[in-house]
C-alpha cells in the first residue's frame, strides 16, 4: 500500500524566481517524515511538487526527479491527474465541497474513477470515515452538507476524502494551522493511526508537533530573503531535535534563530 | 481495503496520451474537410463549413481521445474542444462585424462626407455626408451629460458619504432597475410629457431621455471609485476640524476624479449609440440645425437608420450608413480607449 | 488632495479642534454641509421621482390609449391603432418578443459560460487578458451597428443554414422555411444572442473568477482533470451568478429596439415557423409605427411600451435580487 518516494536534486520555480533549489532525499514507507523551517523556506512548495500540484499555479515549474518506488513522477508520459490520485493531498484550511453532503465528500474521489459498485460505495465512505475517526460523529448525518461541520471536522472530513481512494501517499500542508488546540490533538492522533497504512508526509509550524508526530525531520532553511529554499538536514526526530548535525537546525529548534 | 476500488487504479502512472499537438492537427483537418465538404455539396455559405468543421473538430477530438486516453480524459478533452469552439463561434461574427464595417465604410468615408450635410442630397442618390449629424449628436450628448454626470455623481456621494438607512437602500436599488430600462421606454417617457405640453420634436428632448439612460450608469461607476478612497484620508481631514462637505469637494472627488472621469466617458460612449430615444423625440433631419432647443434634428446613429431604412436598397444610401457607422464606432472607441487610458494613468495615484 | 491634511500643521489637541470634531461628524450641522447634504440627498430622491414619473406617465397614457381600444389589449393579434375606431392588441408583440429573447438566451448563455470558462480557466492568463478587452470594447458597438450588419451581412448569408433546418428539421413544422430572405425572428434572435454574449460573458467571467482556489486545488488533489474541477468546484459555485449575468442579458435582449427594427420584416401574424419573416416585438413595433402614428396610436405605442417596461423591470429586479442574496452568502462565508 505504501511507497517510498525519492527525491533527488529537484529545483522549483515560480516564472523566473527559483522557490527551492537541488533538494534530495527519501521517504520512508509506513513512517511520517515532518518538514519544519522558517515561513518562506519553500517546504510547501517541495511538498506541493512532491504530486505535482506545484505546476498548476501560474508559472510553476519544476527540475529534477521524484521517485515513486521506481517510477520518476516527471518522467516522461506520466499523467498528473494518475500522479494526484495516487498521493493523496490535505490541505492547511480545511476545504471540504461546499456544495456536497459529508457521504458525497468522501466519495468524490472515487465517483471521479467512475467504476464502483453502489452497495460498496457506503462500505468505502464508513471505513474512511471511521479511517479518519468521524464515523461516530456524523453517522446520524451523512446527507447534511460538510460545510456545517466544526473547523477540526472539516479537516477530518478532508483526510476521510483523501484516504477513501486508497492513496500510496498522504501529503499534509500544515493540517492543523487553522484548528484549536483539542482538535489539533484529534488530528494528530489520527496522523499516528494512518502511518500503519500510509506513508505521510507532513509540513508544520510547529516544533512540537513535528516532535510529537513525526518518525524523521527535514529542516529546511533560506540564507536570505529572496533567496531559494534549501534543505538543511534531515534525520530521526530524536537526533534532529536533541543532537543535529548542523549549528543552523540547533538555532532554529532551541529558538536562537534571527 | 475494497478491491473494488484499488483494481481498478492504473498499475502505473502513465496512461495513454495524445501529443499535443493532436489538437492543432485535428483543427486543421476539420477545417479542411469542412471547406472539402461545402465544395463538395456545392455549399456556398461560410456558416454552413464552419458550423461542420466546429463538429467534426469536436466529435474527432473526443474519439481520438476515447481510444487512446480512456474515458474521463476525453471528456475532459470535449470540454476543452467546447470551450474553444464556443470562443470561435463568438470571436467569428464580431470579426466580420468589425471587418465589413471598415472595408464597405472606407468607401465612401472622406473630408467631403464628414463636412456635409444631406440638405440637398436625396435619399437614394450619391453624395451629401454626416456633418449635421455629428453635429445634432454632439450637442444632444453633451447636454445629456451636463443634466446626468452632476445628478448621477451627487447621488453615489450621497450612497457612500452619507447613505444609511431605508432611502439610501430604497436608491441603491433603483439605480440598479434603472440600469436596466430598454432605451425606447425612457424615449416613451419624455415623450407622454411632450404630448401633454404638446411640444414638437427638438434635440434637447432626446437629451432628457439619454440623461435617463446616463444618470445610473454613472452613479454605479462613481460609487466603485468613491468606495475606494481609503477612510484613513477623509478621518484625517475631519480630524483637522474640516468640515464633512469641504472634506467631499477638496480630498474624496479630487482623488478619485480619474476614476469618475473615466465612468462618465464611458457612460458617454454608450449613449452616443442610442438611436431609439432620438428616433421618437428629435425626429432626425437633412439640414444642419445647430440650435438642440429648437426644431428636429439629425444625429449619427439615427442617421444611420435612415440611409438604411428609408432608401429602399439604394447603394449610395448603404454606403453612406457603413461609413456612418465607421464614424460613430471610431467615436466609441476612442472614447473607451481614451477612458481605460485614464483609469489606468490615474490608477497607481489612488491605489496608493 | 493638496488640502491642509500635508501640508498644515497639526493643530494641538485642545478641546476646539475635537468638538469641531463631533459636530462634523454628526452631519448635517453647519450651513455648507446642510447645503452639500440637501443636494445630494436631492439628487438620489430626484432619480426615484424619474423612476416614479416614468411609471406614471406611462400609465397615464396608456390608461387613455386602452379606454379608446376597441379590441382587447391583451389579447387581440391585430394593431390597427390609427383606424377609427383604433384597434389594437399586444399578444402579437409580446409573443415574438419572448421568443426572440429566448432563442437569444439558449444560444448566447453556452457560449458565454464557454468563452468565461475559457478566459478564466484554459486560455494563458496573458491571452484571457487580451480577450476580456475585446469582449468589454465589443459591448460599447452600438445596437445600430450591428443592426446594419446584421440586416446586410448576417441575413444573406443564413439563407444555407436555413436550407439545412429546413431539409432535416422542417417535419417539426417550426422550423420550416419558405425561402424568403431570413428576416425572421429567428434571425433576430441570433443576432440577440451576439449582442448580449458580452455582459453575459463578463459577468460570469467575474464570477468564475472568485471561485474559491481552496476547492479546486481539493478536487485536483483527488486526481481530477480540468474538467472535473471545473463541473465540482467553478460551475456549482457560479451557477446562481450566470443566473443572474443571464437575466441582465435577457433584460437587453427584450428591450432592444433598432437591431430589430433593421433586421426583421414584421407583420401582424404569429406564425407557427420560426424561420418565416413576421412577428414583431415591442420595441420594434414603436420604432416602426411612430412615424406615421396619429395621436391615439402613439398612445397605444406608448401603452405597449409600458408592458414592456414593467416586464424588463420584473427581470432586472429579479436579476438583481439573486445577486443581492449571493453577496450576502458569500459575505457570510468570507
Amino acid at each position: 500500500m505504501a511507497k517510498r518516494i525519492d527525491v533527488s536534486g529537484l529545483t522549483a520555480y515560480y516564472g523566473s524566481h527559483k522557490a527551492i533549489d537541488d533538494i534530495s532525499m527519501t521517504v520512508e514507507p509506513r513512517s511520517v517524515t515532518a518538514f519544519i523551517g522558517p515561513s518562506g523556506c519553500g517546504k510547501s512548495t517541495f511538498l506541493r511538487t512532491l504530486n505535482r500540484m506545484h505546476e498548476v499555479t501560474t508559472g510553476g515549474r519544476v527540475e529534477g526527479k521524484v521517485l515513486l518506488d521506481d517510477e520518476d513522477l516527471y518522467g516522461q508520459g506520466v499523467d498528473p491527474v494518475a500522479v494526484r490520485r495516487t498521493i493523496g493531498m490535505v490541505f492547511q484550511r480545511p476545504n471540504p465541497f461546499p456544495t456536497m453532503s459529508i457521504f458525497d465528500n468522501v466519495a468524490a474521489g472515487l465517483k471521479l474513477n467512475g467504476s464502483y459498485k453502489k452497495s460498496e460505495l457506503g462500505d468505502v465512505v464508513e471505513k474512511s470515515l471511521k479511517g479518519a475517526n468521524l464515523w461516530n460523529e456524523v453517522k446520524d448525518r451523512l446527507n447534511k452538507p460538510g460545510s456545517g461541520l466544526s473547523g477540526g471536522q472539516q479537516q477530518r472530513l478532508c483526510i476521510a476524502r483523501a484516504i477513501a481512494v486508497e492513496p500510496q501517499v498522504l501529503l499534509m500542508d500544515e493540517p492543523c494551522s487553522a484548528l484549536d488546540p483539542i482538535s489539533t490533538l484529534a488530528i494528530e492522533d489520527l496522523i499516528g493511526e494512518l502511518k500503519e497504512r500510509f506513508t505521510i508526509v507532513i509540513v508544520t509550524h510547529n516544533m512540537q508537533q513535528a516532535a510529537r508526530v513525526s518518525d524523521r525531520t527535514a529542516f529546511f532553511n533560506l540564507s536570505a530573503v529572496g533567496q531559494p529554499g534549501r534543505l538543511i538536514e534531515i534525520d530521526d526526530t530524536e537526533r534532529i531535535f536533541s543532537n543535529p548535525s548542523v549549528q543552523a537546525t540547533e538555532d532554529y529548534i532551541s529558538g536562537r534563530f534571527g | 481495503m475494497s478491491h473494488a476500488v484499488t483494481e481498478k487504479r492504473p498499475s502505473s502512472l502513465k496512461g495513454g496520451s495524445l501529443p499535443r499537438w493532436s489538437a492543432w492537427a485535428v483543427a486543421l483537418a476539420a477545417t479542411g474537410a469542412g471547406l472539402g465538404i461545402s465544395a463538395a455539396a456545392g455549399l456556398d455559405s461560410s456558416i454552413q463549413w464552419a458550423l461542420i468543421a466546429a463538429l467534426l473538430f469536436v466529435l474527432v477530438n473526443y474519439v481520438l481521445a476515447v481510444r487512446v486516453e480512456g474515458r474521463r480524459q476525453a471528456k475532459d478533452r470535449l470540454a476543452t474542444s467546447l470551450v474553444w469552439v464556443a470562443f470561435l463561434l463568438a470571436v467569428i461574427p464580431l470579426a466580420s462585424l468589425i471587418w465589413e464595417t471598415v472595408s464597405r465604410g472606407l468607401k465612401v468615408f472622406d473630408v467631403y462626407f464628414l463636412t456635409h450635410s444631406m440638405g440637398v442630397v436625396s435619399d437614394t442618390e450619391p453624395g451629401g455626408g454626416i456633418y449635421h449629424a455629428i453635429i445634432g449628436t454632439l450637442e444632444q450628448v453633451a447636454l445629456a451629460t451636463l443634466i446626468a454626470v452632476p445628478i448621477g455623481v451627487l447621488t453615489a456621494v450621497y450612497l457612500v458619504e452619507y447613505g444609511r438607512g431605508r432611502l439610501a437602500k430604497t436608491v441603491t436599488f433603483f439605480v440598479d432597475v434603472m440600469t436596466g430600462i430598454p432605451s425606447i421606454v425612457a424615449g416613451l417617457f419624455i415623450l407622454s410629457i411632450m404630448l401633454i405640453l404638446d411640444l414638437q420634436p427638438f434635440g434637447f428632448a432626446g437629451s432628457l431621455a439619454l440623461a435617463i439612460l446616463m444618470m445610473p450608469v454613472v452613479v454605479r461607476s462613481t460609487e466603485e471609485m468613491l468606495k475606494l478612497v481609503p477612510n484613513e484620508l477623509r478621518e484625517a481631514s475631519l480630524a483637522l476640524g474640516v468640515p464633512k462637505w469641504r472634506t467631499i469637494m477638496k480630498v474624496v472627488l479630487p482623488t478619485s476624479i480619474g476614476g469618475i472621469t473615466t465612468g462618465v466617458m464611458l457612460a458617454v460612449a454608450r449613449i452616443m449609440g442610442e438611436t431609439a430615444p432620438v428616433l421618437l423625440l428629435v425626429w432626425g433631419a437633412d439640414y444642419i440645425n445647430n440650435n438642440p432647443f429648437e426644431g428636429a434634428q439629425a444625429s449619427l446613429p439615427l442617421y444611420i437608420y435612415e440611409q438604411y431604412a428609408n432608401s429602399a436598397g439604394s447603394p449610395a444610401a448603404y454606403n453612406r450608413a457603413w461609413a456612418a457607422a465607421l464614424a460613430l464606432i471610431a467615436i466609441v472607441m476612442i472614447l473607451n480607449l481614451a477612458a481605460r487610458g485614464i483609469a489606468r494613468w490615474k490608477a497607481p495615484k489612488t491605489g496608493r | 488632495m493638496d488640502i491642509s491634511t500635508q501640508d498644515a500643521p497639526v493643530p494641538p489637541p485642545a478641546p476646539a479642534p475635537s468638538l469641531e470634531q463631533k459636530r462634523a461628524s454628526r452631519g448635517a450641522t453647519r450651513p455648507g454641509d446642510r447645503v452639500f447634504l440637501g443636494l445630494s440627498r436631492g439628487s438620489g430622491i430626484l432619480l426615484l421621482v424619474i423612476m416614479a414619473a416614468i411609471a406614471g406617465f406611462l400609465t397615464y397614457r396608456a390608461a387613455l390609449a386602452i379606454s379608446e381600444d376597441e379590441a382587447n389589449f391583451l389579447t387581440s393579434f391585430e394593431w390597427d391603432a390609427n383606424g377609427t375606431p383604433p384597434k389594437f392588441g399586444i399578444a402579437v408583440l409580446a409573443y415574438g418578443t419572448v421568443i426572440s429573447s429566448v432563442i437569444a438566451m439558449v444560444i448566447a448563455v453556452p457560449i458565454s459560460v464557454g468563452i468565461a470558462l475559457f478566459i478564466t480557466h484554459y486560455a494563458p492568463r496573458r491571452l484571457g487578458g487580451v480577450i476580456s478587452y475585446v469582449i468589454d470594447l465589443l459591448a460599447a458597438v452600438p445596437s445600430i451597428v450591428y443592426g446594419l450588419w446584421g440586416a446586410l451581412v448576417l441575413v444573406p448569408h443564413l439563407n444555407g443554414l436555413y436550407g439545412w433546418l429546413d431539409d432535416y428539421l422542417g417535419w417539426t413544422g417550426v422550423f420550416e422555411w419558405q425561402g424568403g430572405a431570413a428576416r425572421s425572428l429567428f434571425t433576430v434572435g441570433i443576432l440577440l444572442a451576439i449582442m448580449i454574449l458580452p455582459i453575459v460573458t463578463n459577468v460570469s467571467r467575474e464570477v468564475f473568477r472568485q471561485s474559491p482556489q481552496m476547492i479546486e486545488e481539493a478536487a485536483l488533489a483527488l486526481g481530477a482533470t480540468r474538467w472535473e474541477v471545473i463541473r465540482m468546484s467553478v460551475l456549482p459555485f457560479g451557477r446562481s451568478g450566470v443566473i443572474s449575468a443571464s437575466m441582465l442579458g435577457l433584460g437587453r435582449a427584450l428591450g432592444e429596439t433598432m437591431a430589430v427594427a433593421t433586421v426583421l420584416s414584421p407583420s401582424f401574424l404569429i406564425n407557427a415557423s420560426l424561420l418565416d419573416p413576421g412577428g414583431g416585438t415591442f420595441a420594434q413595433n414603436i420604432a416602426s409605427k411612430f412615424g406615421e402614428a396619429t395621436p391615439v396610436g402613439r398612445d397605444a405605442l406608448i401603452a405597449s411600451g409600458l408592458v414592456l417596461f414593467v416586464i424588463t423591470l420584473l427581470v432586472n429586479g429579479a436579476a438583481r435580487a439573486i445577486i443581492a442574496r449571493r453577496k450576502e452568502y458569500s459575505g457570510a462565508n468570507a
